[in-house]
């Protein structure tokens, strides 16, 4: 065990902190053009074959894509337990909507070819379309949530309270800020989307997503350039009073908290983040151009560098806060406070270090065997087990 | 703590996880299947096999969309509804669930895809291993989760943290090598094979007596009776593996299992059948096998197994001394930033054990060092769980379980030394046995969870504790909405079902090749089928 005196608690914190951005950027890179894609089903696909060739581009990877998800989860879980318990339990209704909408996705997928019956078909286009909308949506209402605070405190038992009732609990989430951030990952997404559908599509339907593509970027460009304004002039940002001891135990409760100046003063005291944003404008601009520039292979590329940079933003600028309480600022969730023991992070970041890279081996194989266009005609040479 | 909110996130949780594993035990055998009938048809290059591949696969993915549907609540519902659980015991519960994700479900996910859509990409020996790691992935998923379920039952490996209010990992191979998690994952994945097996033998007994798919039907059923002999064997001898560690760490539970209200000179003897009476504790119309149960539980004849009224004395003990563990918490907890005095966690680890049983109390009082004598009796009395669901489940459970042994030696031989040739009647009875297997996983799961009552993880934490801060009305609707989702998505899913099997293999395939021809007598079908 000379590997488990040698990785301190803190540096394990600071890595599983990593971890988690680089699961939530890995499920927006993958099933983030999932649902972008299916987002922009009822606008690109006019026709029952092309709308069959928007779900077979899909059709052998979603499910891996998914697990991004599920992964992302059981890591928040098991890294840092109170953020998965007051998160989930907060954002309640929400979930339950995004969990809706998650489940509807795998049986639209696999359920819609199974009869030709048009309303059928109809059925389960509608079940995709909400199914990656809502999710893409509300993901971003979640991080607008989390920049502005959420309304929680713990108990001295670190029972977790979420305060409101029904529906100012649910209510509460769509606040304008949070909304703002919502239209941005749901038009980051459909970017995402829309360079997927270039690269697996020919023909009409991949001009069609070209132009959705470009508007689409359109509106980050000016979201994320309204939402940064935003939080420099609207948004408190959030401070330890003392800075917390980087080892010590995780109780919130320990470290006082206050809420003062913005989450932007990050960049003047580590200026080097600043790349984050760059990347993040600079890959939505590459996108439009390469789109509009009719290559196939580019635009997904650049919007996989625009999501890698903006959902960075956020992690760092926040840094080392996770979950902030707006009305308990000391019950906030921190990097320091928040995650598990030394042992299970150390137990987790062995099993992560030997698998995320077979994970990714594998899944880039599956992608390279699956490499190439899918059109009406090859829907129709397979069609005992296309979509 | 609202009560209502715990019955119905408890209400949720079950229903949830009763629906998910309908879907799950097929998915864990049927894989398999198919990755056999693959490998033949790899080996041999007959058409027939990859017919038979084909097929059965397509019924894997209807099943498997949902299994995975599904799956998903059950990963996030532990921080919707039971917030207090996952903060309590998400440094041990966590990373067992994460590496599921990581280790198997990311694998199966990622392949499953291919299998269905690189036929035309890969070669054969490449598709056959694709099927194969679908296989070896489902099954490892389900020793995860059962790793993380096997802990609640048995909590090893780990010790409370006063400072961080939870229970931390200490040994995370001892909560690996849980012997409970390590018998629960043989016994659910056998129980997947005799799932699959019997829905195999089912739906091919059903072609046969329509006289459809013949060349299909009858060597998936000698598949299947294979396959599902060995499942079927190890799921009762796995069973008795499960139910000889739930007599070492669940002694409530085995105590409900057999209704044994007071304990028994050993060996105690086996409660055949009864009607169990909670509220005078005892057993109507029992019928008694002598010494059986002492060997079940204890592989002794001189150990005894305790009834009910041992076990609520020492759990009335138990609470005693658990309030003293939270009078001590408490002042910890008073001290927990500024530094707390060494000696107090001392004392505090004296009594740490039981430091669950007090918040037994939390239900009937906010400050369990408030109780009243009374109010302790009761608490200790709710570790009596209600008796009669387990004792039947168990019953139940068990009564199919050693059927689908004789159905699965009938065929098996009837296959290898009858020509393969069925009786109407068993071909009929092997058809109305479809539902059977999944009434008794149902079953087995009320035992295992149900009886684990009134704990989320035994002597650990109470079911009553562990759940989020929600309001009735909340938790109320996401119950309909599951509620309604998930009965659109049965219909869909059965429709679906039977209009594939009704439909059958895509294109029959012409048995032209000179195996085939040579075999023709054996092949042709019976008379007892072709009416």
């Amino acid at each position: 065990m000379i590997l488990y005196e040698l990785i301190s608690f803190e540096a394990l914190r600071v890595i599983w902190w990593l971890l988690m951005g680089v699961l939530l950027i890995a499920f927006a890179m993958t099933d983030g053009f999932d649902m972008g894609a299916g987002t922009l089903l009822p606008f690109v696909a006019r026709t029952d074959i092309e709308r069959r060739v928007v779900f077979n581009t899909m059709g052998p990877v979603w499910e891996g894509n998914q697990v991004w998800f599920i992964l992302g989860g059981g890591a928040i879980f098991a890294a840092w337990p109170p953020l998965y318990a007051i998160s989930f339990s907060g954002f309640y209704l929400a979930m339950f909507l995004i969990l809706g909408a998650m489940i509807l996705r795998p049986v639209a997928f696999k359920y819609r070819s199974k009869r030709k019956d048009p309303r059928w078909r109809a059925m389960w286009d509608r079940a995709l379309f909400i199914g990656s909308a809502v999710p893409a949506l509300l993901f971003g209402v979640a991080v607008g949530n989390v920049l502005l605070g959420v309304p929680f405190h713990l108990t001295p038992s670190l029972m977790p309270v979420y305060e409101g009732g029904l529906f100012a609990k649910f209510f509460g989430l769509l606040r304008p800020f949070a909304l703002l951030c919502g239209v941005v990952s749901l038009a980051l997404l459909v970017l995402h989307g829309a360079g997927w559908l270039v690269l697996k599509t020919t023909g009409d339907l991949q001009s069609r997503a070209r132009r959705y593509g470009v508007r689409a970027g359109l509106v980050v460009l000016a979201g994320y350039a309204l939402a940064g304004l935003w939080l420099y002039f609207g948004v408190t940002g959030y401070a330890f009073v003392t800075p917390p001891a980087h080892d010590g135990p995780s109780n919130p409760l320990i470290h006082e908290v206050l809420r003062q100046g913005s989450w932007l003063a990050a960049y003047g005291e580590r200026p080097w983040i600043l790349i984050a944003p760059v990347l993040g404008f600079l890959g939505t601009l590459l996108a439009i151009g390469a789109l509009r520039s009719g290559r196939d292979t580019l635009p997904i590329l650049c919007s996989q560098m625009a999501i890698f940079g903006m959902i960075s933003s956020v992690g760092l600028v926040m840094f080392p806060f996770i979950l902030p309480s707006s009305t308990h600022p000391t019950s906030s969730l921190s990097v320091w406070d928040a995650s598990s023991s030394h042992q299970t992070l150390f137990v987790m970041l062995v099993a992560g270090v030997i698998f995320l890279p077979l994970i990714i081996a594998y899944t880039a194989w599956v992608y390279r065997v699956l490499w190439g266009k899918v059109t009406p005609e090859s829907i129709d040479e397979n069609d005992t087990h296309a979509y | 703590m609202d009560f209502g909110v715990v019955e119905l996130s408890r209400l949720q949780f079950a229903s949830t996880a009763l629906f998910h594993f309908l879907f799950v035990p097929l998915t864990l055998g049927l894989s398999v299947i198919v990755a056999i009938m693959e490998t033949v048809y790899v080996m041999t290059g007959r058409p027939i096999w990859r017919q038979m591949t084909k097929f059965w696969g397509s019924l894997f993915g209807i099943n498997f969309a949902l299994g995975v549907a599904t799956g998903i609540t059950m990963e996030f519902q532990f921080g919707m509804n039971w917030a207090y659980y996952s903060h309590y015991v998400g440094d041990i519960f966590g990373a067992p669930l994460a590496l599921e994700g990581l280790m198997a479900f990311f694998m199966e996910a990622t392949f499953v895809g291919l299998w269905f859509f690189g036929w035309d990409r890969l070669s054969s020996r490449g598709h056959l291993m694709v099927a194969w790691l679908v296989a070896i992935a489902t099954n490892f998923s389900a020793l995860w989760i059962l790793i993380a379920n096997g802990w609640m039952q048995n909590p090893v490996g780990a010790e409370f943290n006063p400072v961080t209010m939870r229970m931390e990992l200490v040994s995370f191979y001892d909560v690996v090598f849980n012997t409970v998690a390590q018998a629960k994952f043989v016994h659910t994945v056998s129980a997947g094979y005799v799932t699959a097996s019997v829905f195999v033998l089912g739906v091919s007994a059903w072609y046969l007596l329509k006289g459809r798919h013949i060349e299909l039907a009858r060597r998936s059923i000698a598949v299947a009776s294979a396959f599902g002999l060995a499942g079927a064997l190890s799921v009762v001898v796995l069973g008795d593996e499960s139910g000889y560690d739930t007599g070492q760490n669940q002694k409530m539970k085995m105590a409900a299992i057999e209704a044994m209200w007071k304990t028994q000179p050993a060996p105690a003897a086996f409660t055949l059948i009864g009607l169990p009476q909670q509220e005078t504790r005892d057993t109507k119309w029992a019928i008694h096998i002598p010494y059986v149960m002492g060997l079940i539980g204890t592989r002794s004849l001189t150990e005894q197994i305790p009834g009910f009224d041992e076990l609520e004395a020492e759990s009335e003990q138990r609470v005693r001394d658990g309030l003293t563990a939270y009078d001590l918490l408490m002042q910890i907890q008073e001290h927990t930033a500024t530094g707390v005095d060494p000696a107090l966690i001392a004392e505090f680890r004296q009594h740490e054990e039981n430091l669950g049983y007090a918040y037994l109390l939390k239900r009937y009082i906010d400050d369990p060092r408030q109780a009243s004598d009374a109010q302790i009796k009761q608490a200790a009395a709710d570790t009596v769980p209600t008796v009669w669901p387990i004792f039947w489940a168990f019953r139940i459970m068990v009564g199919l379980g050693f059927s689908f042994i004789l159905l699965m030696v009938y065929f098996f031989w009837r296959a290898s030394f009858r020509n393969m040739r069925f009786p109407g009647w068993a071909l009929r009875l092997a058809v109305v046995m479809i539902p059977a297997p999944w009434i008794a996983v149902e079953m087995g799961w009320i035992v295992a969870e149900f009886g684990r009552q009134p704990w989320t993880v035994d002597g650990v934490l109470p079911t009553a504790m562990s759940v989020s801060n929600l309001s009735v009305a909340e938790v109320g609707l996401t119950l309909m909405g599951f509620f309604l989702l998930y009965s659109a998505l049965f219909v869909v899913e059965i429709g679906l079902m039977l209009k594939y099997i009704r439909k059958g293999p895509h294109d029959d395939v012409t048995l032209t090749d000179d195996w085939m021809a040579r075999h023709r007598a054996r092949l042709s079908p019976s008379k007892e089928i072709a009416r």
